[in-house]
């Protein structure tokens, strides 16, 4: 998901090289669903997994910014337009939320930030592919938003408090961004020919990368197992990628629109919709910086960091100063 | 990259219902005044709050969970502390 690069080999402090005793006092604590606080003892490996998949989980909210930033001015009405622009600035919002849930674990903000630009932290592949049409931002609130939404929701439980909590918040503000989409989605499916086929269009150009947005299969996903056990993650991959199927297949059937899987059918017996083969291959060279999109999206984010900097640094002198005056006029008064 | 760390400021909202302030999350910002706009853009963008106070992390004294037991149990026993624990008769109604 927004988290989906978590499986690479971790190389730090393994969990079994803790102290035993304390290793059992917090196995014990998340077994009784107890939440772990900054300044409780945690091991390792526990920390450096939360600060990874917290601040993987930050960058794509503002990496996933810009596609859909990219048709704000280009709106087709004010009311879509003050709809997209209040959804873009939440997700900045939930950037900044989770950069401080991730900071609680002893990482600076300023850290987090250049590990991303200096290519050494992930996000998630969807935020890689273009926004070509309008439609686009009707496909992306309903069909990324949506799968956001599933694995967002069990995160609100995660055994990290902060997390847990500014996970609440996010989830709180998820769905006006998928019926936001959706509207956009109905909309386009009732107008005209040509505005089906744009929906029809961006639902094919969204649907497999929204899949893959849930991470690798189960049989391929290398950290799923202590990530269970410490209850950062609730569901598998691919539990949470059925969940998401069996949503929104119906959702676009009542749309009148085709999914691009010809063997996307439904289970009689259990009632899921099973969907085709992912494209693997196309899902590891996008996160390894081979999409449509990677090098656009860091050239954008770098340019506005650094344009910024002159800001952050006058801000910063501004308050010195200020703070100075005030401490040589209390000095005169004494 | 020379910049220097922006301060870390803990927010607290109150929101309609006339509660008390309850923490909402943390900003960055180089001043208060900076602060409380930061926090104003980031924690109520759905009118959730009708004031809002920012204070620098720093200043914030915590407890230290190993003392958590030392500190919070011993009320644990003082069941005598809740209204539940005295008698009043069925007849004189509700107290
Ligand atoms: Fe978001
Ligand atoms: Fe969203």
């Amino acid at each position: 998901m927004y988290t989906q690069a978590l499986n690479v080999k971790d190389t730090g402090k393994p969990a079994s090289a803790e102290d035993p005793g304390k290793l059992a006092r917090f196995q014990a604590r998340i077994d009784a669903e107890e939440k772990i606080e900054p300044n409780d003892w945690m091991p390792e490996a526990y920390r450096r997994t939360l600060i990874r998949q917290i601040s993987q989980h930050a960058h794509s909210e503002i990496i996933g910014m810009q596609p859909e930033g990219n048709w704000i001015t280009r709106a087709p009405s004010l009311r879509r337009k003050a709809g997209l622009l209040a959804k873009v600035q939440d997700e900045g919002g939930h950037g900044l939320y989770l950069y401080a849930a991730a900071e609680t674990l002893g990482c600076s903000r300023e850290e987090l930030v250049d590990q991303l630009l200096a290519g050494k932290a992930k996000y998630s592949s969807i935020f890689n592919y273009p926004t070509l049409s309008w439609a686009d931002i009707g496909a992306i609130g309903w069909l990324v938003d949506g799968a956001a939404i599933m694995n967002q929701i069990p995160l609100c439980r995660c055994s990290y408090g902060p997390y847990a909590r500014a996970m609440i918040r996010v989830c709180k503000e998820e769905s006006f961004h998928q019926r936001q989409g959706y509207e956009i989605m109905m909309t386009l499916s009732r107008g005209s020919a040509a505005q089906k086929a744009m929906a029809q269009d961006a639902l094919n150009r969204w649907w497999w990368p929204s899949l893959m947005m849930f991470g690798p299969s189960d049989k391929d996903s290398v950290h799923s197992t202590d990530t269970m056990k410490w209850k950062i993650k609730r569901f598998s991959n691919d539990d949470l990628r059925q969940k998401f199927v069996d949503a929104t297949v119906p959702q676009g059937h009542y749309l009148g629109l085709e999914f691009p899987d010809p063997a996307l059918k439904r289970d009689e017996k259990t009632g899921h919709w099973q969907h085709g083969e992912i494209d693997w291959s196309e899902f590891k060279r996008v996160l390894a910086g081979d999409g449509p999109c990677n090098r656009q999206r860091m050239k954008v984010r770098t340019k506005a960091h650094e344009d910024g900097t002159w800001v952050r640094e006058a801000a910063l002198a501004h308050a010195r100063k200020r703070a100075e005056r005030a401490a040589a006029v209390r000095i005169a008064a004494e | 990259m020379s910049e220097t760390m922006m301060p870390l400021w803990e927010v607290f909202i109150r929101n309609r219902s006339g509660l008390p302030h309850k923490h909402a999350g943390s900003v960055h910002a180089p001043d208060a005044a900076m602060a409380l706009q930061a926090a104003r853009d980031v924690y109520t963008r759905r009118g959730e709050s009708v004031s809002v106070w920012v204070v620098p992390s720093s200043a914030i004294t915590a407890s230290d969970p190993a003392d958590k037991d030392e500190l919070f149990e011993p009320t644990g026993t003082k069941v005598y502390r809740h209204p539940t624990f005295y008698e009043v008769p069925e007849e004189v109604g509700h107290m």
